[in-house]
Parts: C-alpha cells; structure tokens; sequence
C-alpha cells in the first residue's frame, strides 16, 4: 500500500496535498485497490464551493460506488478531464495523473486537523 | 403433494444427516406460542380442478374479442402475430432468472440489447434501458431522472405537467413524487403553450405525444420553448404512433416514457405491461433500470453484460438513482419479438391501419346529428362530444355488442358529454359503419 | 447449451424481408398531419423462420430452471409449474380490458379480491394490495404507508428508519425514494439485529424499522417479538421484508410477532415465473389502522359482486390499473392447488433441503453463523490463496449448475448464499453438494481451472470494466 508522505488524508480516503495555493485532492492507493477497476469518475464543477467534509463527487467500479468528501472547505478550481477518457489512471497513479480534483482552500488550518501519512497508515491498518 | 419431490425416505435420511430429530425441530427459533398456525384457506384442489374454477372465472370476463371494441384509454387491443408468445414463453426465457451470470445468461442478454436498440430507434433517442413496470411509472422515473439532472443540485423545483397526460400517469407521478422537494404543476395547456410557461425555476415540461384526448400538440415547439428557459423536456409517447409519425426524439425530446403493451402484450385486465424509458446520451448514467451493454470476453468473442450498474440499488443503496430491482423481462420479449416480426414495414402498416381506421370513423361520426369530434389532430384515438350521456350511451352499446369507448366522466366527472374512441388495426370497415350507426339510432 | 455466436437480428436484416402478415385497408386513406411524417424508422427486416430460429438459439444460451438447478439465494428459484401458465393464457384473462367496467370484469375482480384475502390469512393482516408490480415497489408502498400514518397523527418529524446492514439494496433506495433517510444498524454475533445498537438508535425521530426475518443470513431473528416490541414503545412502525416467506408460509403469521405492514414477492414464494428478470408481482399486507393507507384502487366485495375502491386515505396510485394481473392468475392457481397444508410442506421441505445441503458441504466451506438454518444459508467461497467465491461460482457453471448468489449480504466476506427450494429432489443436492465439494479439491490441486471457469459456454468472462468504461447500449449500424 504505497502512501504518500507529503500528503494529508481523510479517514474515509481521500488525500490532500499542497501545490502552490490550491489543493490537489484524489483517492488514495488503499482505495482505489480496495474498488477496482474504476470505470466513471464524476466530480463539481469548477467554480462550485464546498465546506470539508461535503460530497464533491463519485468514483465508480463495476461493483461499487464511492462518495468523495471534500478534505478541506474552498472553491472548486480544476477538475481532471482526462479522467473522462481514462479513468484507470486513477487506479494506475492515485497520486500523479489520477489526481481527482484541485481546490482553492478558504481555511488553509484545516489542513492540520487531517491525519498525516504515519496517521493514515494507522487509520488503515485498524480497518 | 405438487411440486415436492421428497419422499419420507428421503426426510428420513436428510435429517439424519442434519442431526435432527423431526421436521419441526428445524423451527425451533420461531416462538412457540405463534408456531404453526391454522390457516383458513380453501381446501386444496387438483391441477383438473383448479383449470375448472380459473376457466369459470375467465369466462365471466368480457372479452375484446366478442365484441365490436373501441375502447383504448391507455390499454390497447392490437394484433399480436403468433410467433410473439410462441419465442417469449419458451421456457428458457421464461423460466431464467436475471441475467446476473452473463455466462448462462446470453439468451437473455441479447435479447435485451436487441430491445433497447429497437426501443432507441423507434423512440428516436440515443439509449433505452431494460423497461420499468409500464409506462406510468416509466414517466415517473423519467421526471425524477430529469430532476436528478437538472433539478436536484441547480436549484429548479418546478416540473409542468399537461393535463392532457393520461389521469392514471398523473396520479402515479404525484404518488412517486410525494417524498421529494418537487412542484409539481399541472396546466391545461398543451404542450408548446406549457412549455412558453418554464422559467429558471422549471427543471423539466412533461408533455404527452399523444395526449389522452387523442390530441397531437406541438412538440417541436415545446422542446424549444424548454430548452430556452434551461428545461428538459419529457415526453410520454404511444409507441406505436412512432411508426407513422416523428418519433418525439427527433422533434426534440431529452426523455421519452410510453407504455409498451401495444408491442405484443396482450390486455391481461391491465398488467404486466412495459415501461419504456428512453434519453439521450448524457443523460444516461442518471437512467435508472437495467442496461445492457456489449462487451468481449478473454478470447474476443461478442458477449453482453448487464453494465453501468453502479447507478443501481444493490450497489448505490439509499444514494442509487431509483430503488428498481426487476425489470419487465417477458413484456420486454414481446416486444422485442414483436418489432423484429413487424418490423420497418410492419409498424409502419400498423400504425397506418390504425390512423386510417380512425380517421374514417371520425369523419362518420362528426356525420352524425347531435355528435362533433372534439379533436384536431390526432393518431387513432379522438374524443367524441355526445348528444345523450356517454355513460348510459356505452352500456346501451355494449350489450348489442359494440364497445364504443371510454365516457370520459370515468375519470373527470363533469364530462359527462365525451366519449374517447380508439380505433386499431383490430376494427373492420364494417364494425366501424355499425358503430357510426349504433350511435347515431342510440340518440335519436 | 448452443456455444455458437448469434448474429444481432439487425446483421440478419436485409431490405425487403418481413414476417408480418397484415390485411388490406379496407377505408380511405387519411392525409397525415403537415410535417409530421416520419421518415425511416431503423428497425430490422427479418422473414419469419429467421427470427423463429433466432430467438430459439438464443434460448438457447440461457440456463433456466427447466433445466438446471438454480440455488440462488434470496431469489427463491422454484419450479415454475405449467398449469400456472395455462390459467394465465386463457382469453378471458388475454382479451380483459383493465377499463372494461365492474359489471363486465367480475371474473377478474373476484380472482383478485380471493387472492388478496388468501394473502391476507397466510400473514395474519387485516387488509392487502395487489397493485405494486414487483417487490421494490411493494417496498415504496410500505414505505409511504408509514410515512403517511405519522403525517396522519402530526408525528411528520419521524423522517429515519432503521434497517439492518445485512438488507437486500432496495430497502435503503426505498427509504430515500420515501423521504426517509436509512441508518443502518448493525448485526450482532448471532447474525440477528443488535439490539443493544437497536436501543441506542430508537428514539422520536424513528418512523420505523424494516427487516427481513429469516434475515439475508438465512436465520431466523429470535429477537423479533422483542424488537417488535421496542420499535412500537418508541413510536414506530415495523416493516417486514417478505423475500424470505418461502420459510415461513404456513408456519408463522408474520403479523402475529409485531409486524405491522409486509410485501410478499410473487414472483419468490408463490412460483410466479422470473421470466429473465421480470415481471414480478407484489403483495403489500397491513395491520387493520393502516388498511386506509393502501395503495390503491384494490378489489373489494360489494354484496354479491365484486368492484373496485380506492382507501380512503391511499397514498395513490403506484402504477396505472391494478397490478400485474397475469401473475396475479399464476399465484392464485398456485395456491388453489396447495391449500394451508401444502403451503406449511412447501416451507418444511425449504428448511430441510437447506440445512441437508449446508451438512454436506460446512465441514469444507465455511459457514460463518454455523446455526440452524432456514430455507438458506450463507457460505464463504473464499477456499485459498487467490480462489474467490467469483471462481468457485464461475467452474459450478461448468459443472452444469447455476451459481448461488454471490458477494451479497455484504457483512459476509466472499459469500455464497445458497437457496435449494422445495422443489428439489434430494439427487439434485447431492450432485450440487458433490460438485462444490469437487470444485474445493480443485482450488487446492488445480486451481488454473477455476481461474479459466466457465470453460462450456458461448462466453467466457467478459470484460466488464471496458464494457463499463466506454458503454455500447444500442446497435451501431
């Protein structure tokens, strides 16, 4: 289970990692083994402010649907078109080109409040 | 004992092996005091018998076929060809569970892709799914999918309703929609006129094609009109209308419902029909139902897979898109093996006979003093106003062996006057000139 | 089963061909409305003995119960008897036009009206509809009903109900589709409702609990009068789940341990055919202060006829006319023939095929709640390093079976939920029992050949993730 040290996490999976001024956010690799293949990525449009916690979007696979949470609270500024056309980066490289979505944060301390590498690892290996 | 196998040798042995005593010793769990109750059923009957007592009962049914029939109001008597029930009830269709197992379900499958293709074609839409349970609650699904797309997260609460929709598709999408934050509003308007009336607060205009009064409205115009205020429109079509005329896809429609008993489904005192919903293609993963899609398996070989099923209730449980499990398997053969036996000379000569047919005794009946057609344009279904009540009119009609229509006033009390006349494939020249005449010495 | 490839009726299409054989007009030919003409419809054209034979191979390629044993869990895949199909196509029940008239539809209205009271006794309610046109939609229709009472008494702010995280997936759709938001409560180690979780959970915003008892573990909850008890001391309403009757009809009354509004499955318990995923036919039975609720409008008797009323207070129409009548036909002659004792037999003989079969195979396959059984149990397919119960149900196929039902309820790992029936000779479940217990063996000594399963049908695995990635739902010409 590859984690990513420098990102910040949900319990529920999604990770948050700073660049620049925004956030990029995505599902991490635990997740995206855990779904399988993943066959349909939909998420907010741009522009579309979220509070943490709130749904920004689903990621599907044959047999399972997962709901995407926002980590932090902000504004929608990118979401990841070539995901339309391959949505297996997302199972290829949760981290890199299957990146979901990028937020401009309202609350950058939120940040603090997300379980870091060491506490997701945790976080998973009690599941 | 019917369709029990087990001997007492058999029980013997199997609780021999399970360790138990007794039959009963299995229901242990189940609290004594209320453990196998006296049930006040009819004794049990024979195969023999019970044939007897459902063929008495049959018979106390009028039959559409005894008689001279004129009656449609959403349950249509048509002409099925033989090989319809001779291919759907094969037992391998019909006694076959969902295709879950695509392996062992190919039959199923194809058939499936088969349909939606020839459903999609003739609706004129990109994509339709496995069926919904009739064409009520096929609109009714289509209106929440229409809010799923454009309503929900956008802030549109509002869906208009023409009043020209049969009465029963009203009240089925009123019960569907009771739980939801949805308006729904009804006008009497036809469909473009509805329509001009969307604003930012109307996620979609449901119009009927045709409506229950036989009326053909402007569907062209109404897509426009929706369209411009950021409105999807809903179509409830007569699929058997799409062989003649413009399929409500192509004249603009987002979603289309209809009823598909007319496509080789016999009257069956009001079920299983088939509800058919279609859209176009970004639409489609908003769809609830089956679909069935065509994929290939390791060696190359063409195969179809029930897909997309992540929108559905046994993976999306409270978030799925609608909470259907089943579709209308059998109904959907019938009609799948109907419009490949019509095919595209067939349904267009159905729906030609029908619309000839009806237009011929129309023009008698507007003939006839006392009586006036109180349709435009219409397919094969028009509304009659009469002299005398509508009611007595029919009964009057129908013990000489004539079912005139329905009298309006069974489902609008105040329209005690109107009289809704269908006329099918199934209604000779000869029959309909009776009718003309039976109505004519009925109000003199 | 035929193995070769079935072109799509519009690859045997050739301009010209038909099968239809229809009159002349016999009227003048009326002019068509301007502009409204339709120009090519896109439909095949086909001769007749192409599509004969077209459709009988692809019958072909389906298993069905006339052929083979179908041990799917929660589906209750019985012998769908001929008689019933007779009944059915009798032309006084074909050529029935739902809007005939009372006067002229009393055949129909008596035969649902006895099937409805006959429904009523078997769950001890006071009152029934047989409009919901499959189990979901009876489900919606329990669904509103309690939604509706609350309203009725001014407790409009009951919006939660409980259902446990062993449910089948529509009751949580259902829920939603109510207005109702579901929580889930959790199973306990005996695989029945917690009701510790169960206490915590109940209070004034609870309008009720649904649950299947035998639950989709195949146990029978002993709990249930107890947690009957406390749904109703909270003010709530009990909704069962009647997919499982099969192994309670004639043994228990649902209504007599606290169940206060159930569905029955037709097309499950009272051996309507599954006709390839539907039509299904669906029962809704209430407690007597619920009856004006009902969906509606429902057969009633008037003095010596019978006619149509609507509840009083029905929550409305669920589908157009009243019900899927042609499987309403079915179920009825079903059980005209077995009567209260054949009925109790029907549930006996259920329960006794499942737990011989579980014996047969529990000491290979595990069986995570090893308790009595009802009319099924669950077993897990896990059977080593890299056999998943996806594998072992895909080499039954090879073995002539159709698989159990797989990966559901989803609180059991690599679940195989397995249902006989009481249709089923006990050779029958000797051979499935020996065939699981083959595939076992194989898992550990071959397991390539699972891996490959099925082997002996028109398709192998098909790639349902590319199917899934970039859908073909029509034929592209």
């Amino acid at each position: 289970m590859k984690i990513d040290p420098a990102s910040r996490y949900r319990a529920s999976h999604e990770y948050a990692r700073k660049e620049g001024a925004e956030i990029v956010v995505g599902i991490s690799d635990h997740a995206q083994e855990a779904l399988g293949d993943i066959v349909f990525v939909e998420m907010l449009e741009v522009g579309k402010t979220v509070a943490q916690g709130e749904a920004i979007g689903v990621v599907e696979s044959v047999k399972a649907a997962s709901d995407i949470y926002a980590p932090m609270s902000g504004v929608v500024a990118a979401v990841n078109a070539a995901l339309m056309d391959d949505p297996a980066l997302v199972n290829k490289d949760p981290f890199g080109a299957g990146w979901l979505l990028r937020l401009k944060p309202s609350d950058p301390s939120q940040w603090d409040g997300l379980l870091d590498a060491e506490g997701y690892r945790k976080a998973c290996e009690k599941e | 004992m019917p369709y029990i196998a087990a001997t007492e040798s058999d029980r013997a042995a199997m609780l021999e092996r399970i360790g138990a005593a007794s039959v009963e010793e299995l229901f242990d769990d189940v609290p004594a005091r209320v453990r196998f109750p006296s049930l006040d059923l009819p004794p049990p009957l024979s195969e023999l018998e019970a044939m007897r007592e459902v063929e008495a009962l049959a018979a106390k049914n009028l039959s559409a076929s005894s008689s001279a029939w004129f009656l449609g109001a959403g349950a249509y008597y048509r002409f099925i060809p033989a090989v319809v029930p001779a291919l759907a009830t094969r037992a391998e269709f019909l006694t076959s569970y969902t295709p879950y197992q695509p392996e062992v379900s190919q039959g199923t499958l194809q058939a499936i892709f088969e349909y939606q293709s020839m459903a999609a074609a003739l609706l004129g839409v990109d994509v339709v799914n496995a069926s919904h349970y009739d064409g009520a609650t096929a609109l009714a699904e289509a209106l929440l999918m229409a809010y799923n797309a454009a309503g929900a997260a956008g802030g549109r609460p509002r869906a208009l309703l023409c009043a020209d929709l049969h009465p029963e598709c009203k009240a089925v999408v009123r019960s569907y929609l009771s739980a939801f934050p949805i308006e729904v509003e009804e006008l009497a308007l036809g469909p473009e006129e509805a329509a001009l009336k969307a604003d930012q607060s109307t996620f979609c205009v449901v119009a009927p094609y045709p409506g229950f009064s036989g009326e053909l409205g402007d569907l062209a115009a109404a897509a426009e009109a929706a369209h411009a205020a950021g409105a999807l429109l809903v179509v409830h079509a007569d699929p058997i209308m799409c062989g003649l005329l413009k399929s409500p896809g192509e004249l603009g429609a987002d979603i289309v419902a209809a009823e598909g008993q007319s496509l080789g489904s016999p009257l069956s005192f009001g079920g299983p029909y088939l509800g058919m919903l279609g859209a176009r293609s970004a639409l489609v993963r908003k769809m609830p139902g089956r679909l069935v899609g065509q994929a290939r398996d390791g060696a190359g070989r063409r195969g179809f897979v029930l897909t997309l099923t992540a929108r559905e209730q046994h993976i999306r449980r409270e978030k799925a898109v609608s909470n259907i499990c089943s579709n209308q398997g059998l109904a959907m053969l019938q009609a799948c093996v109907y419009l490949a036996a019509m095919g595209e000379a067939g349904m267009r000569a159905v729906a030609r006979l029908s619309y000839d047919k009806a237009h011929y005794a129309a023009s008698l009946i507007a003939g006839i003093p006392g009586y006036s057609v109180a349709t435009g344009s219409f397919f094969d279904e028009f509304t009659v106003r009469t002299p005398v009540g509508a009611e007595a009119l029919a009964a009057g009609l129908c013990r000489r062996g004539i079912v005139p229509g329905l009298p309006l006033s069974r489902y609008y009390p105040e329209r005690d006057r109107e009289l809704l006349v269908c006329v099918t494939e199934m209604c000779t020249r000869p029959q309909i000139e009776e009718l003309a005449r039976a109505l004519g010495e009925a109000a003199a | 089963m035929n193995l070769v490839e079935e072109p799509l009726l519009f690859e045997l299409s050739s301009p010209g061909r038909t099968c239809v054989s229809l009159p002349e007009g016999d009227v003048p030919p009326a002019p068509l409305p301007a502009g409204l003409e339709r120009g090519s419809i896109g439909l095949p054209e086909v001769d007749e003995l192409s599509l004969v034979r077209h459709f009988t191979r692809l019958s072909q390629k389906n298993f069905c119960i006339d052929t083979e044993f179908y041990p799917l869990g929660s589906c209750t895949m019985k012998y769908n008897p001929k008689v019933n199909e007779q009944a059915a196509a009798l032309s006084g029940w074909r050529n029935a036009h739902p809007l005939a008239g009372e006067e002229f539809s009393q055949g129909a209205l008596e035969l649902i009206c006895s099937l409805q009271a006959m429904l009523c006794e078997i769950g001890g309610f006071a009152a029934g509809s047989l409009q919901p046109a499959a189990g979901a939609q009876g489900e919606l229709a329990g669904a509103l009903v309690i939604r509706a009472y609350h309203d009725s008494r001014g407790d409009g702010r009951r919006r939660v109900v409980l259902v446990p995280d062993s449910a089948h997936g529509t009751n949580p759709a259902t829920c939603t589709m109510a207005g109702f938001q579901a929580r889930t409560i959790p199973s306990d180690a005996e695989g029945g409702v917690d009701l510790g979780a169960l206490a915590s959970a109940l209070d004034d915003t609870i309008a009720g609990l649904m649950i299947t008892n035998p639950n989709t573990l195949g146990l029978f909850d002993r709990n249930i009068e107890e947690i009957a008890r406390r749904v109703h001391e909270a003010g709530g309403l009990v909704y069962g789940d009647g997919a499982n009757l099969n192994a309670l009809a004639g043994v228990l009354r649902p209504a007599e341990v606290g169940i206060d509004v159930m569905h029955y499955n037709l097309h499950k318990t009272f051996s309507t055919p599954h006709g390839g995923g539907g039509p299904g036919g669906c029962f809704v039975g209430v407690r007597p202060d619920l009856a004006d609720f009902l969906p509606g409008p429902i057969a009633v008797r008037k003095g010596e006829s019978f006619g149509l009323a609507m509840p009083p207070r029905s929550i409305g129409r669920l589908k157009a006319f009243y019900g899927n009548f042609g499987i309403l036909v079915r179920a009825y002659v079903y059980l005209r023939m077995l009567g209260s004792g054949g009925l109790r037999r029907v549930a006996e003989t259920a329960v006794l095929n499942a737990n011989y079969l579980k014996a047969l195979i529990e000491g290979t396959y595990a069986v995570k709640y090893p308790r009595r059984c009802m009319h099924e149990f669950v077993a897990q397919g896990g059977l080593a390093e890299g056999v998943h119960t996806l594998d072992v149900a895909k080499r039954l196929i090879d073995y002539g079976f159709h698989p159990p039902t797989i990966y559901f309820p989803l609180i059991v790992p690599e679940a195989l939920m397995i249902e006989p029936t009481e249709t089923e000779a006990k050779e029958t479940l000797d051979a499935f029992a020996a065939a699981l217990l083959a595939i076992a063996e194989e898992a550990r000594t071959r397991p390539e050949l699972l891996a490959a399963a099925p082997t002996t049908t028109p398709v192998g695995r098909l790639d349902e993730v590319a199917a899934a990635r970039s859908p073909l739902l029509c034929y592209r010409g």
